[in-house]
């Protein structure tokens, strides 16, 4: 049962500062969608509103593309999906194995069957079993970033979440998680979220994009239209000039 | 810039070699082997996290951790023998003649001194001057890195200011001993890409106007290439490719040819994105 994702009006408040203001976005089932902004844009904010890490202090978020599907807050919702934090090295317990890692979102769930599932995820991500008994600080930022994406992917979920999911690895490395992620993505016919501040690697990734800035939306593009460059909005045209490099006496 | 000015005597660095203790009670080397000359230009030094590229900046400045050893044929600043002068010598260009900036303005700034204080610190360290001339000093010099309002900014602490405008801070505390060698480790990595270009600018326009040798060490090999003059590419402790920033793609080591091509680039359809295949024959 595939599932999208509806956002309507989305406003988070901290005290008095706004830190998303009446953002709406509709992701259709199987879609891969991309948020770009820079920090403080309030990007990352959505995201944790869509799983319930960040108030909401108004609007609504819905799954959509059958009936049935569960309400958010409900446990079967948080199953359906699940998300990719950026920093690999802080997202994993310093403590736990690789293997309890991935065997704790089975227990919540009460999901059976876990040393096979576990085999698997590890395998479906290309580490293997010879990582299961190992601690992060043994792992590399590209394979830990590989054990997040097989926690949240062990609960087979419908929805995923990405936020700056290789904004801390080197090139060659963010190279292969993304080429991961597409392969994941494929098989399992998931719908993704990415949040991102680097333009190429969204519309990389995703067909479409929502560019926001101070908590607002800017607006909704193609990738396809960004890569010709018809881009309308003033800032997004900053945004893509500045990822193409320094230019002296621009 | 003329080829008189570009004389690449500024630094001499021969066979520099850094080596740090290994648990087994044996030596690690992060840097094997290094070995470049620079003028009064923009230098990029690119490669990935444990390439060696920021232990070869610390070790020209000297500030290599205690446990770790510095070894080089040659290491000479403007004719200065570095490995062999007196600490005292040392630490008189480390600040005043060689500056450098760090990555996160958030982490290398004190948090519990003013900004303008920071700034009059490294001047204070550097030269005589009365506190009168170090305050206007400092001011003149947070103008230059375009802070449109100087006086209020001396007065902030780190924590009142955005990255952006700690970033130009640190640049502004590097600038006011007016070195000649300014050694940049990932001064744009922590800021957002707009803002990025800013600083970049600014770095542009200091080291123009005093003729600085700059030294950039960055993983982001696309913005390095559109900054910088000429490019040494680090794998492993050691340089394997050395390239003028315009002609990237003329670059003919595998190991810079699959950083160029492992990004992905806009307007731009390459599913999957080729990979590295790391050969143990580079690292050699």
């Amino acid at each position: 049962m595939k599932a999208g994702l509806s956002i309507e009006g989305l406003r988070v408040v901290y005290d008095d500062f706004i830190a998303v203001d009446d953002v709406s976005m509709r992701v259709e089932p199987g879609e891969s969608f991309g948020i770009v902004g820079e920090s403080g844009s309030g990007k990352s904010t959505v995201l944790r509103a869509v799983c319930g890490l960040a108030p909401r202090t108004a609007g609504t978020v819905s799954l959509i593309g059958a009936a049935g599907l569960p309400e958010p807050g409900t446990k079967a919702y948080r199953r359906t999906l699940q998300m990719v934090f950026q920093d690999p090295y802080g997202s994993l317990h310093p403590r736990q194995t690789v293997d309890r890692i991935l065997a704790e979102p089975l227990a919540i769930h009460d999901i059976g069957d876990a040393e096979a599932r576990i085999e698997r995820a590890l395998d479906e991500v290309g580490l293997g079993s010879g990582f299961r008994f190992r601690y992060p600080h043994q792992l590399s930022g590209g394979q830990r970033q590989r054990v997040a994406i097989a926690r949240a992917l062990i609960l087979e979920p419908q929805i995923l979440l990405l936020d700056e999911p290789t904004s801390a690895l080197d090139a060659s490395v963010q190279a292969e998680v993304l080429n991961l992620l597409e392969d994941m993505r494929r098989r399992h016919g998931l719908t993704f979220v990415m949040v991102s501040h680097d333009l190429a690697v969204v519309t990389h990734m995703c067909e479409r994009l929502m560019v926001m800035q101070r908590g607002r939306r800017v607006e909704e593009l193609s990738s396809a239209d960004l890569a010709r460059r018809h881009v309308s909005d003033p800032y997004t045209k900053r945004l893509m000039e500045a990822s193409e490099g320094f230019r002296r006496g621009a | 810039m003329n080829e008189a000015s570009r004389r690449s005597d500024l630094l001499v660095v021969d066979d520099l070699r850094v080596a740090f203790p290994d648990r087994d009670g044996g030596m690690t080397e992060a840097v094997r082997g290094v070995s470049f000359t620079l003028g009064r230009e923009r230098l990029g030094i690119v490669g990935e996290s444990g390439s060696g590229k920021s232990q070869t900046g610390r070790a020209i400045l000297g500030l290599t951790a205690p446990e770790g050893r510095v070894t080089a044929r040659r290491l000479a600043f403007d004719g200065i023998d570095l490995m062999t002068c007196p600490p005292k010598q040392r630490r008189a260009l480390r600040g005043g003649r060689i500056a450098m900036v760090l990555q996160d303005p958030k982490f290398s700034l004190n948090p519990v001194m003013t900004i303008g204080d920071q700034i009059v610190e490294t001047l204070d360290a550097h030269a005589r001057v009365s506190r009168r001339e170090g305050r206007e000093r400092a001011l003149e010099t947070l103008r230059q890195v375009q802070i449109d309002d100087p006086q209020r900014m001396f007065d902030l602490y780190p924590h009142e200011v955005s990255g952006g405008m700690g970033q130009r801070a640190m640049i502004a505390m590097m600038l006011i001993a007016q070195p000649d060698l300014l050694i940049a480790d990932e001064p744009t990595s922590a800021l957002d890409v707009t803002v990025q270009l800013q600083v970049l600018a600014i770095l542009d326009r200091l080291v123009a106007e005093r003729g600085m040798g700059l030294i950039f060490i960055s993983h982001d090999l696309r913005l390095v290439s559109t900054f910088c003059d000429r490019i040494l590419v680090m794998y492993a402790g050691r340089i394997v490719e050395e390239v003028s920033a315009g002609r990237l793609h003329e670059a003919k080591h595998p190991y810079t040819r699959g950083l160029v091509n492992c990004l992905p680039r806009l307007g731009e359809d390459r599913h999957p994105l080729p990979t590295l295949d790391r050969r143990p024959e580079w690292a050699s």
